[in-house]
């Protein structure tokens, strides 16, 4: 299974096993990982599963569908990295990813 | 003081489905949303994006649900009471008083909360200082827009509200508009617009800026905006406008003393009620075992809640279970007449 590594605001760390096709934020979700709330639940209207990806990792992700980066505009402090966790799909192209949460979610 | 058996507080689609299923059985209820009106997610996330999965409904938008939602329960003139949050809730003999931030009290037998993840509050800056401007010299909505009549105004926010916002008071006002990226998520044609405003001048636009810091005594008098690559400019600004959507907060029900886990609120099965007698949550907001976040989730919730809210607003009667298709009694409430 592929590992996803969370690193949380208060600079914990955790590395999860998540089952592939599950979403980077279900990972964190099921798992009890602090600071990703997925208000919306998975359906990308909400920018509360607000990511900062790894430099390395960011042109190995799947391109930002249209309405992600419009989301991304309401997310709290947004940077050039952001991703919403909900929309990226774990596989073993991403083991190993890691991403980092931010202070808040709105 | 409203006295009514049910107090629903969520307008979106499972608290109208709700208030559907205790007009069928008979009770009455009051319906109360902190948004301008009913639909809840359905209407303020995706007015325009369809649903699949309601069932015998092969696809709507969330507005269409809504609008059928609405008229299912019309034949009972239920009264909204939008724009406004529950806040004080208290328990008086065997009914609850509930009192909202609009100073609306009701007296019901029962409450069900179908507050999906809590009510939409807007989105604000996540610069610290922007909290003592709040209210003064730094909006979120806009209430009276002669306050900015010749005034400098700095709109940060790249959809309809922002845009919208910068088109119009650009007529009465210095407006600078501020934006993360080069996109927009609103309008094409606002956009268009807005770029044809500055070009004229009439509007200036920076994009790749946000913000960065703000200062003032009493009121701002200037913000500073920073660039993605980190230069950093100061404008002058006699106010600031965020138009960054919504989020949901939880909100005064987190007080009340009811089973609260990751901001869902704990039910049984059986009738969705919660740790509280007389207290009921449907819908995204409740929790269990095997919880499904959909709409068909929340509608058959509500009818269980519906009649969980039966005893306690006529102790002294017994619910018969009936089908709309023979029950007369659910006919002559729903307004069909049968000759």
């Amino acid at each position: 299974m592929p590992k996803i590594t969370y690193n949380t605001h208060d600079n914990q760390t955790h590395t999860i096993n998540v089952q592939n096709g599950l979403t980077v934020m279900e990972g964190a979700i099921q798992n009890d990982i602090p600071g990703i709330d997925a208000d919306c639940g998975g359906g990308m209207s909400c920018a509360t599963c607000h990511v900062y990806v790894n430099e390395e990792w960011l042109n190995k992700l799947p391109e930002k569908e249209d309405g992600e980066e419009d989301m991304l505009d309401m997310a709290f402090e947004p940077k050039k990295n952001s991703r919403l966790s909900c929309q990226l799909i774990v596989s073993d192209t991403l083991d190993g990813l890691v991403v980092n949460i931010p202070s808040k979610q709105g | 003081m409203i006295k009514t058996d049910v107090l629903i507080i969520g307008a979106g689609p499972t608290g109208l489905f709700c208030a559907h299923q205790l007009g069928i059985i008979g009770l009455t209820c009051e319906i109360v949303d902190n948004l301008d009106k009913a639909g809840g997610q359905c209407i303020e996330l995706y007015p325009d994006k369809p649903i699949y999965d309601i069932p015998a409904i092969p696809e709507c938008t969330g507005e269409e649900l809504t609008n059928n939602l609405l008229k299912q329960i019309k034949p009972f003139n239920f009264n909204f009471h939008l724009n406004q949050r529950v806040e004080e809730l208290k328990k008086v003999e065997k009914r609850w008083h509930v009192k909202t931030n609009d100073n609306k009290e009701f007296d019901v037998a029962s409450i069900v909360i179908a507050g999906g993840v809590g009510s939409f509050e807007p989105r604000k800056f996540s610069v610290k200082e922007c909290e003592k401007f709040e209210g003064n010299s730094l909006f979120y909505s806009i209430k009276d827009k002669t306050i900015f009549k010749d005034k400098t105004i700095s709109i940060f926010g790249g959809g309809d509200s922002a845009l919208d916002w910068a088109i119009e008071l650009s007529n009465t006002s210095n407006v600078n508009l501020i934006h993360r990226r080069d996109g927009f998520s609103g309008m094409e044609s606002s956009v268009l617009k807005v770029k044809e405003l500055n070009d004229q001048g009439k509007i200036n636009l920076y994009t790749k800026y946000q913000l960065d810091s703000v200062s003032g005594k009493d009121k701002i008098d200037s913000v500073k905006i920073k660039h993605d690559e980190g230069k950093i400019k100061e404008i002058k600004s006699d106010y600031i406008l965020g138009f960054f959507g919504l989020i949901m907060q939880l909100g005064p029900i987190l007080d009340w003393g009811l089973n609260i886990d990751k901001k869902k609120v704990e039910v049984n099965t059986e009738n969705f009620e919660t740790n509280i007698n007389g207290i009921f949550a449907i819908g995204d907001i409740c929790s269990y075992p095997g919880k499904l976040k959909l709409i068909l989730s929340g509608f058959h919730e509500g009818a269980l809640a519906a009649r969980g809210c039966f005893k306690y607003a006529k102790p002294n009667e017994k619910l018969r279970f009936e089908f709309t298709t023979t029950s007369k009694a659910a006919q002559e409430r729903l307004g069909i007449k049968n000759d």
